[in-house]
This record gives structure tokens, C-alpha cells and sequence, in this order.
């Protein structure tokens, strides 16, 4: 099946780090009309339906204007490179493909928020990434795409990078901030919201790499027709991450929409040596375990949220027949013990406690109360933690013991026969 | 100002009031676990969760901002299986051993889970979070098996004193707060303040309990039991009783004390106007003869040694003087021994404090001589409440009784000691007529007084434009020291307490916040204008009475070696 190659258009085409090429193809003039356009940009955006790549599928335009909205004396722009998602890649290689979209996408967003200071925080384990920006940040600057009256305009904007601290949690956009800051990794209550205190208590925008790849393509698509590619209510192309049992992993880009069996079957190339699937986690370590009849659900938001699926930041895992669904729990729940950053209760403990429930399963030693537990305890968890890491770890769980009641119960005879 | 709607009351609040404080504003009872009043919410514990309309998910009441229009439900079945979920989750990392913990009646925790008639049998492993107790200290008991992660004690630790000792280490489920790498407080730069205590809502950290101590002693046919009773304490062992805040016992917490079995019960009082005559002249020699300069009070012994940690190259302007209870004690162990004919071994001397801090004070090597300490047992608030329900007595229906002499007459300068701006009030009530020859009009130094924050004034003193400087807190201090250490604060005096509101907010008092310590603050002035017929120092019959039979002027001779002591430069303790 033939990629819609938007965002990668410019892969092993030019030389990513140099912003004339990118120029050169059309790159840069995006933030040209936004200079001259500046109190039209949000607007273009709202009305394009881009919504944040990053996994929680925010209206980007509606943050923007949040920023726009609110005086201070100084606003930044946050890319969000952290990147955390175990078998994910996807941000890296957009970076290292084409790092000057990313570029201009934080660009356009200071112009349009009023923000002339920008952070990129790259993901601790990502050093060459950093390489990377740094000479096409130095070469955006010499080339006035980037740093003082950018283009002759009365427009300045300074790109930073910071590096992670190496957690998983920092990805957060709150704990985000806070690494930047200087101070312990970890999440803050919100409301006050990035868009009204952020960095340092500013105004901050912050977005997922591929949301800002997307934003010169709405300006220069125009909204309307950014709208009528992919799926209604998530428009654009996304970069769908395909892992576990599958023929051909990797990242790529297609419209929305586009459904799990075409990226499984024609994308992917189905499961090694003809095995059967047993499973998809769509949407990332905290995303919902579906059955595969679930097959044939469009890859968007809505779809995603009408069958109880997760479209996240457009991962995913096909789990095989071979694989003990069990032991994927056990070892995402693991995931999220060692993720937790332990400021609150809920997931703090809970998370230790659903790693030991299944264990109990792994060890053939649950009863069916033990289901009810993991059902009472990933309640409380996800309608009372503090952030969005406690908030969804228990779903690839529960959703497994929703979608797959009859694994659990082999589990739980097996301590019958011994 | 906006109106809410919770669990069918309508509250008007201002834009921004949380749900907590407007449900409280209603008479509706949130529980609540991380919150204290007195801090930033920190919004980790969730036990408060409530349900809002419109809100996809739970929210903490202490943290979420009413909005017009809002409604909030706090007690529904999702917000009862959270809470109750999470109250599990707590105790399922807890010991639990109520019976045996001292916090046990005034525990938050504890009333949590009787507030929400929490029966469940355990569903999870137990796992205490650490077996570890560290007893190193000899102010604070450490107990992370009780420790519920809330981090209310890091947070006076850091932004109250700015001590830093305890911090929050670990991720996760490891999850603990505790000293840098583990160490023994006692090796750590902690100041003993025991505010971090206060800020607990469990028996996680709790006062290192001395009564069996004091038992031993009172017990002793050989021992003869002298106790001193610090200002502050008679403004604070009522409420560690069950009365309300603020309520004055002077005379009954005398009577409990002899119930108890103590021989003699001096009053601290007496030893603060001490203070005032061995500071008070210090500071008029400071002025008259170009000394250092602003000279700054020693008698809160956490500010001492946070002030020899932080501070080593500023210890000249610390008064020599001893604390009250640090004069006190050498009294007891060298010239009342000797009237009673005793040796100082014979004599137990048994101090009766609002601090936590005092306990390490009494083993400092300055106070004492000759291998024996002038202070053997450091009893707070807390502990001589737990001694009194021992003892089967009814402290309410206890009638007044009064201090033994000589030691028994103290003024009411003496009193406001134990309240922050106390002893610059003193100070000057005394300072003035000295200086001046002239009797003051009014004694009531109110631009001194207050309770939170710095406060300065500058009082006319005959020519001389005295300037004084009052704080609490730590942190406030480090301020302070910063322009002191730039040469930048033009003072003449600096009062400095190192617990909030002064010693009515000290660490060993009943559990405080500062409402309480507004009401005990009160109270302590009650005591000074009403109850104390000689208000100023100089003025106290027994201290002119004193310093004849000694045979010396203040700060001269024995009273010079008695009463005064020398600081320890501590920068290396790790901070
Ligand atoms: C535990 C956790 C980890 C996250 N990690 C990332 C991450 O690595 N990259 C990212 O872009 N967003 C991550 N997010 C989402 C961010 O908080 C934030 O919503 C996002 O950066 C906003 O950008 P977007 O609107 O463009 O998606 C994470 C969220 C949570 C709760
Ligand atoms: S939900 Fe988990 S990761 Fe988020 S704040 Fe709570 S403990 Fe930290
Ligand atoms: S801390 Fe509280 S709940 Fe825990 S044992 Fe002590 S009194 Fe009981
Ligand atoms: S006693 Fe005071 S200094 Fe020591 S840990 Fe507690 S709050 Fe910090
Ligand atoms: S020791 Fe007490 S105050 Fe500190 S985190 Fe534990 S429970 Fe909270
Ligand atoms: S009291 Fe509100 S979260 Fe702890």
C-alpha cells in the first residue's frame, strides 16, 4: 500500500540539516505567510482540525489561543521530543529526516502566540539528535529562518535544546517543565494548565515533534484542504508505529483512518511464519488490548474511542498466538511499576499491586475475586491519579480481561488441576 | 464572588476558593490527608477526591479552583469506592500498630479510616515502606513504616526552615522521604525544630519520648526532682489535653507537676527576666562601646545551631547568653544544690518545654561542668500531657497551685518569651529604663508584636534610635543572615525564633497550625497584662534579690561564667 508521505516527503531527499534545501522545496514558507498573517494562524489552525500527535488528541489550535489569550510578560513554545514509548521511534526519525518542519512548526506557533523563546527536549537516550538540531538550528539562524527579526520581520525566536532525564514520565508535559527547571521529574497538578502557567510559571505551548511537522503543512495546504485528508474529526496523515508479531515493523505515514487489517495485513505483511494473530495493543504501553476483531476499526480518535481501542500516538503491538497474553500484562504492568514517578497514591501503589494481582495469574494461584480486585483497584486508579501515566497504565489490563475473559480463566483453572 | 453548589448547598466563595475550603465554608468535612493549612497544596495523597459535574474524572478537592456555576457531589458511590480504594492502597504500606504508636488519638490517618468506616480485610501483600526507625536524634523519632509519602515534612523542612534535611528520595513504589543517603538524622543538619513532627499527619515522625526517663528519676528515692516550666507551656498543655486552644493553666499544670511527684517546680519565667539582664546588658555594652553589632538573641537553640551551621563567621553576633532554660539549669545544678546541701549528682533537673530543640540543647557540653549536665531530662508538652494521663489525673478539675521560691517569680517580660517579638518587648521594657533612668509610660511594645512574618521598628531609646528586627522560621532567618553576612542590616538587635509564631509554635506543643498559634500567641499577652503584677524584668524583686546574694552585677563574674557559653562552628555537617 503506497504511504501519503506529507511530513517524510523530504526524507533522503535533501540533506535534513541544511534549512536551504528544505527551503528550497517549499520549507519555510509556511512561517513566511505567518509573519505577515500573524493573528490568522490560530484561527487556520482551529479551523484545520490538527490535533496534538502526541497521544492525547488535543485541538491545537484551541491551546494556541489559550496562550495567545493570556498576558505575560514572556510565553514560550515546547517541542516535546521525549519520546518515552517503548518500540517507538517515531518522533526521532521525523527529527532526523526533516528537522527544519519541526523547526518552523515551533516557529509559527511563537509568531502566533507570542512567544519568542522555544525548547526542544530530546529524549535522554537520543544524543545524536541532538547533534542534529544543533547544526540545523546554527543553520537556520545563519540563514535568518531562525534567532533575530527572523526574514526581516520584527519577529524573534531562539530554539533551545535540553536533553531528558532519562524517565519515561517526563514525556508529561507538566513533569516535562519541570526537568526543564531544573527540579524532580514529575507532574503537576493542573489546573493551572501549560497554556495558562507554564515554564517557569509562563505561557507555554507545548506539542508532540509530529503535531509541530504537521503545522507548516496546514498553512500551506490552507485549512480546508488540510481538513479533507484523513478522517473526519483527526485530519491529517499520522505516523503509525507497527511492532511486535508482524513481517515488516517500522514507522509509517497514512491518512487517517486508514484500518488496523490494511496496516496489519498490506502494511505489515501480517504475522511471521503464518502465525495466527492473537491481539493488537493499539496505542501505546497504556493503550487498550483488542481482539482481532476488531480488525477492520479505522485508525482515528473517534473510531479508536467507539470500540473501546486506543489511538494514542498511533502504535501498534500485534501480540501472536505463541504469546502469553498473561505475561504481556505482567510485563507492561512491570513497565508502569519502574515508569511511576510516585508522587500519588493511586499510582504510586497501584500500580505494584496490578503487577502482584497478575502475577497471581502468571503463578496460577488467582481466584476470580482477584479479577473483581483489578477491576475495583484500575477503577479508582484511572478516576483518581494525578496524571495521564497513572490515569491509563491500567487499561492494557483491564481491557484484556474485558476482551480476553477466557485467558484469565485458563489461568485460574490451571490451580484447580494441580 | 461566585456561587457553587456542593451536595446541595449553595456557597458563595471568591473565584478561585478550592472545593475543599468552600465545602468548608458549608460545614461539609472532605477528608484530607497531604493538605495542611499552614502549606502548598500538593495534591499527591487524592484522599480528597469529589466528583464535579462535567469532569471526566475525580478531582482533589484541595486543589481544584470553583468555578461559577459548578457542582460538586462528595459523597457518591464512585467518590466512596475511591476513597475507600485508596485509604487501602495507604494502609496496605503501613504497620498499623495503633496500639503501640504514639500518635495514636490525634493520628489524621487513623481518623481517616474511622471516618470512612474502613472494615475491609486486606487484599494486598503488607509491605511497610521501610523497617528501618531511626531513634538517632534526640528530638525526632523517624518511623517510615507509618509514613504515608504525603510530604508535608519535607515541605517545612525546606520552605519553612530551609534546612533541607529530609527530602523525597526513590521513585514509585520505593517512594520515601528521608535524610540524604540515608544518614541518621543526628547526622544530618537538621536543627531539631521538630516542625517537621507537626507537619506529619501520622506517627511517621513523633517526638523522641523521654517520660520513662522522668519516671525513673521521679521514681528515685535518692533523686531530688527540680522541674522548670518554660513560659510557653502553660498556654499549650491544656489544649494537648483536650481544651480548647489558647486556654492558660498555670496553676493547675503547677499542682500536675507536684502530683506527679516532682520535688520543686521553678518557673523558666524566671531565668527569661535573667536573660534580659544578662542580654539586656550585653546589648547596652555592645552600644556604649562599639561592639558587634546587631546583636542577635540565642535563646531558641534550633536558630543557635542552624545559625552555627550556616553561619560560622557571623557567631559574634550571637549573644553569649545562655537560653533561659539553659541558665536555668546551671542554677539548679551549682547554687541550689548547694542550698539544699546536695551534690548536683543528688539534684535531677527536669525541664518542662514547648521544644523539641531543647533536648539537644541540654546535651550541648556548654551546659554543664565537671561530667555532669545542668539539664538530665527534656519533657515537651506532648510528653508531660501523655505523663498526666498516666498518672490518673483529672487535669481539668485540678485546683491552681503556685511555684516554689525562690525561683518561683518571674514577670511578665519573662512571659511573652514564648511568643515571637516576646523577648525584643522584654528586652526593651528593661533596655530603656536603664539607659534612660526614666520609667516608661507604657511597657506595651505593639509594633514588635504579631506572629507570622519579619517585622521591624525602630523605638526611640533617649537619643539613640534603637532598630530591631523580628522573625520565625528559618528561612525567614536565612534572609536575615544574608543582609547581616552583606553587612546590610543596620540593626541594633534581631530577635530570631526558629519555630513559627515563637516557642507557642514550637515543635513539642500539641499539633498546631497557625490559627492555633494566633489563639496561644493571644493568650500568652493575657498572661502578660493580666496576670503577671510585675511586667519588666529589672523589676522582678527575686532577680535584684539574686543577683545581691551572688554578689555580682549581670554579666560580670559567676553570673558571666553561669550564664553565658560559647558557639561551635557545625558548617560541616552535610548540607
Ligand atoms: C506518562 C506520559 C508520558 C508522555 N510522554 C510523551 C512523549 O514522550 N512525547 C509526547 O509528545 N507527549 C507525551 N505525553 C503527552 C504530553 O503530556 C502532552 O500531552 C503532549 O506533549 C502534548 O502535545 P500534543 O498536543 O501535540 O500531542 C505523555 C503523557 C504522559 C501522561
Ligand atoms: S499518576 Fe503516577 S506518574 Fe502521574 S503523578 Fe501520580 S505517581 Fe506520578
Ligand atoms: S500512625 Fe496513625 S494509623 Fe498508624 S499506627 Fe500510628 S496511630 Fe495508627
Ligand atoms: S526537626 Fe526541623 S530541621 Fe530537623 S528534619 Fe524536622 S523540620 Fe527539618
Ligand atoms: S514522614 Fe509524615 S509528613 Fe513526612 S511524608 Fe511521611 S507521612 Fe508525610
Ligand atoms: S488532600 Fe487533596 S490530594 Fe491530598
Amino acid at each position: 500500500m503506497q504511504e501519503t508521505r506529507m511530513m517524510l516527503r523530504n526524507i533522503g531527499k535533501i540533506n535534513p540539516i541544511s534549512s536551504m534545501e528544505y527551503a528550497k522545496l517549499g520549507g519555510y514558507a509556511s512561517l513566511r505567510l505567518a509573519l505577515s498573517f500573524p493573528n490568522g494562524i490560530v484561527g487556520m489552525l482551529k479551523d484545520s482540525g490538527l490535533r496534538g500527535r502526541g497521544g492525547a488528541g488535543f485541538p491545537v489550535g484551541l491551546k494556541w489561543a489559550f496562550v495567545r489569550d493570556t498576558e505575560a510578560p514572556q510565553k514560550y513554545v515546547i517541542c516535546n521530543a521525549d519520546e518515552g514509548e517503548p518500540g517507538t521511534n517515531k518522533d526521532r526519525i521525523l527529527i532526523m529526516g526533516n528537522p527544519h518542519a519541526v523547526l518552523e512548526g515551533m516557529a509559527i506557533a511563537g509568531r502566533a502566540v507570542g512567544a519568542s523563546k522555544g525548547y526542544i527536549y530530546v529524549r535522554a537516550e537520543y544524543p545524536y539528535v541532538r547533534e542534529l538540531l544543533e547544526k540545523a538550528i546554527a543553520d537556520a539562524e545563519e540563514h535568518n529562518f531562525l534567532g533575530k527579526s527572523i526574514m526581516g520581520s520584527d519577529f524573534d525566536f531562539f530554539v533551545e535544546i535540553r536533553m531528558g532525564a532519562g524517565a519515561y514520565i517526563c514525556g508529561e508535559e507538566t513533569a516535562l517543565m519541570q526537568s526543564i527547571e531544573g527540579q524532580r521529574g514529575e507532574p503537576r497538578f493542573k489546573p493551572p494548565f501549560p497554556a495558562q502557567k507554564g515554564l517557569f510559571g509562563m505561557p507555554t505551548v507545548v506539542n508532540n515533534v509530529e503535531t509541530f511537522a504537521n503545522v507548516p503543512l496546514v498553512l500551506s495546504l490552507g485549512s480546508e484542504n488540510f481538513r479533507t485528508i484523513g478522517a473526519p474529526k483527526t485530519s491529517g496523515t499520522k505516523l503509525f508505529t507497527l511492532s511486535g508479531n508482524i513481517c515488516r515493523p517500522g514507522v509509517y505515514e497514512f491518512q487517517t483512518g486508514i484500518t488496523i487489517r490494511e496496516l496489519f495485513e498490506e502494511v505489515g505483511g501480517g504475522c511471521p511464519n503464518g502465525k495466527k494473530l492473537q491481539a493488537i495493543q493499539t496505542g501505546g504501553a497504556s493503550g487498550a488490548i483488542i481482539s482481532p476483531d476488531l480488525l477492520d476499526t479505522p485508525m482515528d480518535i473517534e473510531s479508536c474511542a467507539a470500540v473501546g481501542a486506543t489511538f494514542g500516538a498511533g502504535d501498534l503491538m500485534f501480540i501472536d498466538e505463541d504469546q502469553d497474553l498473561i505475561e504481556v500484562c505482567a510485563s507492561l504492568a512491570g513497565f508502569f511499576v519502574d515508569e511511576s514517578c510516585g508522587k500519588c497514591t493511586p499510582c504510586r501503589e497501584g500500580n505494584k499491586r496490578l503487577l502482584e494481582l497478575i502475577m497471581k495469574f502468571r503463578h496460577h494461584t488467582a481466584t476470580p475475586k482477584d479479577i473483581d480486585t483489578i477491576n475495583d483497584l484500575a477503577s479508582t486508579m484511572m478516576d483518581a491519579s494525578l496524571c495521564g501515566l497513572g490515569q491509563t497504565s491500567p487499561t492494557p489490563i483491564v481491557t484484556a480481561v474485558k476482551n480476553f475473559p477466557e485467558v484469565f480463566e485458563r489461568a485460574m483453572a490451571r490451580r484447580d488441576e494441580k | 464572588m461566585i456561587k457553587v453548589t456542593i451536595d446541595g448547598i449553595v456557597a458563595e466563595v471568591e473565584s478561585g476558593t478550592t472545593i475543599l475550603k468552600a465545602a468548608q465554608q458549608i460545614g461539609i468535612k472532605i477528608p484530607t490527608l497531604c493538605y495542611h493549612p499552614d502549606q502548598e497544596v500538593k495534591a499527591n495523597c487524592r484522599i480528597c477526591v469529589v466528583e464535579v459535574e462535567g469532569q471526566r474524572l475525580l478531582v482533589p478537592s484541595c486543589a481544584f479552583p470553583c468555578t461559577d456555576g459548578m457542582v460538586v457531589h462528595t459523597n457518591t458511590p464512585r467518590v466512596r469506592r475511591a476513597r475507600t480504594n485508596i485509604l487501602e492502597l495507604i494502609l496496605a504500606r503501613h504497620t498499623q500498630d495503633c496500639l503501640h504508636c504514639h500518635r495514636s488519638g490525634t493520628c489524621e490517618l487513623q481518623q481517616i479510616a474511622a471516618d470512612l468506616n474502613f472494615t475491609r480485610k486486606p487484599r494486598y501483600i503488607q509491605s511497610p515502606r521501610s523497617e528501618f526507625r531511626d531513634f538517632s536524634s534526640p528530638s525526632v523519632v523517624r518511623d517510615p513504616s507509618k509514613c504515608i509519602a504525603c510530604g508535608r515534612c519535607a515541605w517545612v523542612c525546606t520552605n519553612f526552615q530551609s534546612v533541607n534535611a529530609l527530602t523525597k528520595e526513590n521513585r514509585g513504589f520505593e517512594t520515601v522521604y528521608t535524610t540524604e543517603f540515608n544518614r541518621p538524622l543526628a547526622e544530618t543538619a537538621c536543627v531539631n525544630c521538630g516542625q517537621c513532627i507537626q507537619a506529619c499527619p501520622t506517627g511517621a515522625l513523633t517526638i523522641k519520648d523521654d517520660t520513662a526517663k522522668a519516671w525513673k528519676a521521679i521514681f528515685d528515692p535518692n533523686l531530688t526532682v527540680v522541674a522548670q516550666v518554660a513560659p510557653a507551656v502553660r498556654v499549650n498543655i491544656a489544649e494537648a489535653l483536650g481544651e480548647p486552644v489558647g486556654t492558660i493553666s498555670t496553676g493547675r499544670l503547677i499542682t500536675a507537676l507536684r502530683m506527679l511527684g516532682v520535688d520543686a517546680v521553678f518557673d523558666t519565667d524566671f531565668t527569661a527576666d535573667l536573660t534580659i539582664m544578662e542580654e539586656g546588658t550585653e546589648l547596652i555594652n555592645r552600644i556604649q562601646n562599639g561592639g558587634t553589632l546587631p546583636l542577635i538573641t540565642s535563646c531558641s537553640p534550633a536558630w543557635v545551631k542552624f545559625c552555627e551551621t550556616w553561619y560560622p563567621d557571623q557567631l559574634d553576633h550571637l549573644s553569649t547568653a545562655k537560653s533561659p532554660q539553659g541558665m536555668f539549669g546551671a542554677i539548679i545544678k551549682t547554687y541550689y544544690a548547694e542550698k539544699l546541701g546536695k551534690k548536683p549528682q543528688e539534684i535531677y533537673s527536669l525541664s518542662i518545654m514547648p521544644c523539641t530543640a531543647k533536648k539537644y540543647e541540654a546535651t550541648r557540653p556548654e551546659l554543664g561542668r565537671d561530667g555532669y549536665q545542668d539539664i538530665d531530662c527534656v519533657i515537651t508538652v506532648q510528653e508531660l500531657a501523655r505523663m498526666i494521663r498516666e498518672a490518673n489525673i483529672d487535669f481539668e478539675r485540678l485546683p491552681e497551685g503556685e511555684f516554689d521560691l525562690p525561683f518561683g517569680l518571674g514577670s511578665g517580660a519573662g512571659i511573652i518569651f514564648g511568643a515571637t517579638g516576646g523577648v525584643t518587648e522584654a528586652a526593651l521594657r528593661t533596655v530603656y529604663e536603664i539607659l534612660t533612668g526614666h520609667e516608661l509610660k507604657n511597657i506595651n511594645f505593639t509594633a514588635v508584636r504579631g506572629f507570622r512574618d519579619t517585622r521591624e521598628a525602630t523605638v526611640n531609646i533617649g537619643k539613640l534610635p534603637v532598630k530591631v528586627c523580628i522573625t520565625s522560621g528559618l528561612a525567614n532567618a536565612r534572609k536575615i543572615m544574608e543582609m547581616v553576612k552583606a553587612g546590610t542590616a543596620d540593626y541594633h538587635f534581631i530577635e530570631i525564633m526558629a519555630c513559627p509564631g515563637g516557642c507557642v509554635g514550637g515543635g513539642g506543643n500539641a499539633y498546631r497550625n497557625w490559627k492555633k498559634v494566633e489563639e496561644r500567641n493571644k493568650a500568652t499577652y493575657l498572661v502578660d497584662a493580666k496576670q503577671c503584677p510585675v511586667r519588666q524584668s529589672h523589676k522582678n524583686p527575686a532577680i535584684s534579690e539574686f543577683y545581691k546574694e551572688l554578689g555580682v552585677a549581670p554579666g560580670e563574674g559567676i553570673a558571666h561564667e553561669l550564664f553565658h557559653t560559647k558557639y561551635t562552628d557545625r558548617s560541616n555537617l552535610p548540607k
